[in-house]
């Protein structure tokens, strides 16, 4: 089947959309498909062969954050030659409600879509307003899919219309095979996250890490992720900032080898989180995880049997719970245990052939894609004018 | 003369909006159309793959004759009465491999892991293919109520679409039996 993703966000910024396409890409060529990614990129950052640049992006603020996004005319006419040059089966969006290339795609093309929505913002005014302006372009979506019932509750509320559940991917196999650290092991707690970023809640933690070690005094926190670690450190008292450890930036291999090594994966967040693949990367690599219950959360956990919950914010709660789980080793087992059955539903393979079963449903006797010439009303009087 | 002009040109501007509209609803019924035919031949599958099971042999003469009668049912339904009779057979499939044992017994038999593998690829795909359907039909519903379109009589005499109705759960050890991918993980994420 010939493919054409088309990935929103900038791909010389590692983020989660962007990890998802990859190995999306990557996994459907290995299963023989031909695939092309089109995704926003600078000049000069090496791409891998199967990526076309769309140009560069823009940085803009969009919905209280800034987004680097691709868009103007000179885009279009790239996705437009990329649509066209393509000669897909099908076009597979990543969040095309956003104003992103993946709209863009979505207004100049036609056959059969399919969208991946990853966010889940709650209902805005913003995006009450944009609904006219955007549904023309999204009508042209043959198939929906939402990384989790969370972000198919909240599309289903902002658009209307249904969506499927696929959750993202993860490869199980790399991270249950990693090899644990020994300086990492040990009575250990780890985070992975940006440290500045207060919605990953690395201060619920920090707050909590105190009474954890009144109870559990040989306990240690390894914390991985981006940001200013001095600053970070501030929020503890100065006798047990020994106790904790800064890792910076690691790379995926190290990721895959703390989370084998620790004996809790804490993830404290505060919101805004529509799947949580770090909790999936982390049950895979058999760390028990201690989870704050948002509801993106409490799914990927399968309703806290998979992984333990906390009220999210309580930092008393989170202490008390990691303290018990360090006492407790049988129960720690019993979590990897649950969690290793429960994590093969996010391995590729399941996820990716889903995908496929998607693509089959929508490409069955339809036509393939082709650039669209009746894009808005007045591209339809000058294409008659001329 | 130039108030001439400009009303020439607001009557060509609205009617080149109008004409974009009924190009944008034709589109969406040419996405209803696209989107019924796969939902037709993921049920038409699903009808098949139970009548070969159901025939197989493998089943004990109770449960083949409540999936071979389900799957006729389905497969004969007149349209008014489709919905109901898929979702009956959405009900015996539900009752006869309501167990692991059941499953594990059809799949030993020689040729039975390719026919539940099958009927799981069905199972999986009629309620995605629903879905896409239903979305389809709302998206022409909701323009199809627009002022311009109802007094335009832009949809022609296109008729009203309608929501594919039905039970499309899935028995739990058919969706735990993957996409016939042999990796026997959970393929659903369901709701």
């Amino acid at each position: 089947m010939r493919i054409g993703i088309v990935c929103p966000y900038s791909w010389d910024v590692p983020g989660g959309v962007q990890f998802h396409v990859r190995d999306l890409a990557e996994h459907l060529r290995r299963l023989g498909h031909t695939v092309s990614v089109l995704a926003p990129a600078d000049d000069g950052t090496a791409l891998p062969p199967y990526v076309v640049s769309a140009g560069r992006a823009m940085a803009v603020p969009y919905n209280g954050s800034v987004a680097r996004l691709s868009f103007g005319p000179l885009s279009a006419a790239r996705v437009r030659r990329w649509v066209h040059d393509g000669d897909f089966d099908v076009l597979h969006l990543h969040e095309p409600a956003a104003p992103s290339l993946a709209l863009l795609t979505c207004w100049v093309a036609r056959g059969p879509i399919v969208a991946t929505f990853h966010t889940s913002n709650p209902r805005s005014r913003a995006m009450v307003a944009a609904y006219p302006i955007l549904q023309p372009a999204l009508e042209k979506i043959s198939a929906r899919i939402a990384v989790s019932e969370y972000a198919r509750r909240t599309l289903v509320e902002h658009l209307g219309g249904d969506a499927v559940t696929i959750p993202n991917g993860v490869d199980v196999g790399f991270f249950a095979g990693a090899e644990p650290k020994a300086e990492w092991q040990g009575s250990t707690i780890g985070f992975i996250g940006r440290i500045d970023e207060s919605r990953k809640g690395l201060a619920v933690l920090l707050r909590a890490f105190p009474q954890i070690l009144e109870r559990r005094p040989e306990t240690r926190l390894l914390v991985a992720g981006r940001g200013d670690a001095e600053e970070a450190a501030g929020l503890l008292p100065a006798a047990l900032r020994d106790r904790v450890e800064f890792l910076g930036m690691i790379s995926d291999e190290d990721k895959a080898r703390l989370l084998r090594s620790v004996d809790i994966y804490a993830a404290p967040n505060l919101g805004g989180e529509s799947f949580g693949i770090i909790l999936v990367e982390a049950m895979s690599a058999g760390a028990p995880v201690l989870a704050s219950d948002l509801d993106a959360f409490s799914q990927v956990l399968d309703g806290g049997t998979a992984g333990e919950l906390f009220p999210t914010g309580d930092a008393d709660a989170l202490a008390a719970a990691a303290a018990e789980l360090l006492g407790d080793p049988a129960r720690r087992a019993a979590l990897r245990e649950r969690a290793a059955r429960h994590v093969l539903r996010f391995d590729w393979s399941t996820v990716g052939s889903d995908v496929l079963a998607v693509y089959e449903t929508v490409t069955e006797g339809a036509s393939t894609v082709a650039p669209d010439d009746r894009i808005s009303p007045w591209a339809r009087l000058w294409s008659r004018g001329g | 003369m130039t108030t001439v002009i400009w009303i020439a040109v607001v009557l060509l501007l609205i009617g080149v909006y109008l004409s974009w509209t009924a190009g944008r609803l034709d589109r969406l019924h040419a996405r209803i159309d696209a989107a019924r035919a796969a939902l037709d031949a993921q049920l038409l599958r699903r009808a098949s793959a139970t009548l070969e099971l159901a025939t197989s042999g493998v089943f004990d003469p109770a449960s083949a004759m409540v999936l071979y009668q389900a799957a006729h049912a389905a497969r004969r339904a007149p349209e008014d009465e489709r919905e109901v009779a898929e979702s009956e057979l959405s009900q015996s499939l539900r009752a006869v491999l309501g167990s692991r044992e059941q499953l594990t017994a059809v799949s030993e038999v020689p040729g039975g892991p390719e026919a539940v593998a099958e009927l799981a690829a069905a199972v999986r795909r009629v309620p995605m293919a629903r879905r896409f359907h239903n979305d389809a039909v709302r998206a022409a519903r909701a323009l199809r109520r627009h002022r311009k379109v109802r007094w335009f009589r832009l949809a022609g005499h296109a008729p009203f679409p309608m929501a594919f109705d039905m039970d499309d759960e899935a028995p739990e050890v058919l969706a735990a039996y993957g996409n016939g991918n042999g990796t026997g993980a959970t393929a659903a994420f369901r709701s």
